[in-house]
């Protein structure tokens, strides 16, 4: 138990150390968020909104602000806490879509790119388990080759040559379905296989080579000798600890998928938060990177901790003193 | 010799075992052979320039566009293959980036131990929890300043080779982590071994043993790897370069012509071509690659049956 806690212990530092990281990492980058204004804004009206945003201030006490550690002198003489700050839970304003919070933004688009995720992962398990497992049970059969030859091509054709041949074949040539937006279970069809199709083909690598090892241990050999069905061998002894590889991708691949992804969310239009990332840290919008950053470590980290307890229940060699 | 010795089999005899015994592996490596080959004669060989517009947009393809042409009219054969060219150029430069950084860093990691081996590798789990984009947006940027001095101050040609030079890097250091990794991994055991400790008591340096003896040791396991690296690289430039943040028109990777082609999609006009042919070349380079490195991994698997 105690293990488990110290792990837990150990989230809040991490995080601290993330978010300084970040923090100051896009700030790394030259020039600032107000450069890309539609008209370049004169220089008084620019200082004003630096001043507004407190980046007028020296990157030190930027950061204490940042954290909610910035003291201020208020003009009666005394020391008030400036407001807002992570510490407090409140990861600023967006400096990009200006009257809205970086959480107001997150806690919009996060439902929007959890749903297509979920539905990705739950598809590149429902196909990648079964491809991968046929293949190592019929290994260097046509079905075996077959199976790998649709793995591997998952894998190699990105999501930015599939989901455009997706939308030209089955929404423009054939219309069975629609091209984009969000909404109902139809609209979710493409977007969720030209986002799950990579992770599928690499669950079904992971689950091929996790299965065929298994398949080699004697405890097998043991199950077979005992006269068991082909099966029930498969299945009740090899399968748990063949898919621990899988188990073990899921944490970062859930990751990856609940955060959304630029490429998907662009093509079909869809409100998530994936295409932030890419277009926040291109226009300069400190608060929105730095929560995004968050946002990803956080689950990276809680994901894997779930992966390592699930090992705990499947695996009984694991134990975690 | 006695008359009914077995001889070793020749090279040759090897070889010719090896390509009955793994058809795909050697048609991937013949694959790879044209694409190579292709990629250095096709825009030099070709009638159309690969930047060069002509009157015939979007012409499907022909007898004399293989590949159809573009927006700007630009014969798209010319054009995938000069993309190719980068493509590879970005894939196996980068990955020498991600050698060296990731093979030191994991060989000086695992080799030290202890608290230096800590602090490093901690840093390695940090960058892996971050979203790797950010990482690279920011380099990138962050090395455009020194292409805009090099483009005052020298010829134009030259600017493009800089950022060029800041794609690899960028694209390389977000690339060493899990070559780090495992290196550590493979030289925390190494280390212990017998022939580092006799080399130690003969007074070698931490640089000589790390070149000359834990070195040697990793190469398979670095190979392996590498293969897997190329791939990876090669569709993180082309991911990159579909954001418009790798390589800049005119010039273009395969990347850059799939978002040119996805871009074109429209309900009222289907350049299905634009898409296929570059992402086709694309995800075939992909495939080849891996089925190569599959085959290197299991041609150095001491478990696998020969």
């Amino acid at each position: 138990m105690s293990y488990w806690l110290r792990r837990l212990l150990f989230f809040p530092p991490l995080v601290l150390v993330m978010a300084t990281l970040s923090f100051f990492l896009v700030r790394l980058a030259p020039g600032g968020p107000f450069d890309r204004e539609r008209a370049s804004a004169s220089p008084q009206v620019e200082a004003a909104l630096r001043e507004k945003y407190h980046l007028d201030e020296s990157l030190g006490l930027q950061y204490l602000r940042f954290l909610g550690l910035r003291w201020e002198r208020a003009p009666d003489g005394t020391w008030h806490r400036a407001s807002g700050g992570l510490l407090t839970g409140d990861l600023g304003r967006s400096l990009k879509y200006r009257n809205h919070t970086v959480t107001d933004i997150l806690v919009q688009g996060l439902p929007v790119s959890m749903a297509l995720g979920a539905l990705a992962f739950a598809f590149a398990l429902g196909t990648g388990i079964p491809v991968g497992f046929w293949s190592a049970v019929r290994q260097g059969s046509w079905a075996d080759w077959g199976g790998t030859l649709l793995a591997l091509a998952g894998v190699c054709v990105p999501g930015f040559v599939i989901g455009p041949l997706l939308v030209l074949v089955f929404a423009l040539q054939l219309r069975w379905l629609p091209v984009g937006l969000w909404g109902n279970p139809w609209q979710a069809i493409l977007p969720t296989v030209a986002l799950g199709l990579y992770f599928s083909g690499r669950v079904a690598r992971l689950m091929r080579e996790g299965m065929a090892q298994t398949l080699q241990s004697d405890f097998i050999r043991t199950a077979r000798a005992k006269g068991l069905t082909d099966f029930r061998v498969w299945t009740r002894h090899a399968l748990p600890l063949a898919i621990m590889p899988v188990v073990s991708y899921s944490g970062p691949m859930l990751a990856d998928l609940l955060t959304g992804s630029f490429v998907v969310e662009n093509l079909f239009q869809i409100p998530g938060i994936g295409v932030f990332i890419v277009n926040s840290s291109l226009s300069r919008d400190y608060p929105m990177v730095v929560g995004l950053v968050l946002l990803y470590a956080v689950l990276l980290l809680a994901l894997n901790l779930a992966v390592d307890l699930l090992y705990g229940v499947l695996d009984p060699r694991v134990r975690h003193a | 010799m006695p008359e009914n010795a077995v001889l070793p089999p020749s090279w040759f005899e090897q070889a010719r075992r090896y390509v009955r015994r793994h058809p795909i592996v050697t048609g991937s490596v013949l694959f790879l052979i044209l694409l190579f080959l292709l990629a250095m004669v096709v825009p030099w060989l070709s009638p159309y320039a690969s930047a060069k517009g002509s009157d015939t947009q979007f012409g499907h393809p022909d007898a004399h566009h293989w590949f159809g042409t573009d927006v700007h009219g630009r014969d798209l054969f010319t054009r995938v293959f000069a993309g190719a060219r980068i493509s590879l150029l970005v894939g196996l430069v980068g990955t020498g980036v991600s050698l060296v950084i990731g093979v030191g860093w994991g060989m000086v990691a695992g080799y030290f131990g202890g608290r230096l081996d800590g602090i490093l590798m901690r840093f390695v789990d940090i960058l892996y929890s971050l979203p790797g984009i950010v990482l690279v947006i920011v380099l990138i940027t962050a090395l455009e300043p020194t292409v805009k001095i090099v483009a005052e101050h020298a010829a134009p040609g030259l600017t493009r080779l800089v950022r060029l030079l800041f794609l690899f890097v960028g694209l390389g250091a977000v690339s060493w982590l899990t070559m780090a990794r495992i290196i550590r991994g493979q030289v925390l055991s190494l280390r212990t071994r017998s022939f580092v400790l006799a080399s130690q008591s003969l007074g070698a340096g931490p640089l000589r043993i790390l070149w000359y003896h834990i070195l040697p040791n990793v190469t398979g396991l670095v190979v392996v790897y590498l293969t897997l690296t190329v791939p990876a690289i090669i569709l993180y430039e082309s991911f990159l370069s579909y954001l418009g943040l790798g390589i800049q028109p005119p010039d273009a990777s395969l990347g850059t012509l799939i978002a040119e082609g996805a871009g074109q999609i429209n309900p009222l006009q289907i350049n299905w071509w634009l898409v296929v042919f570059p992402g086709g070349v694309l995800a075939a380079t992909l495939l080849a690659l891996s089925f190569v490195g599959d085959g290197v991994k299991d041609a150095l698997d001491p478990r696998a049956e020969r």
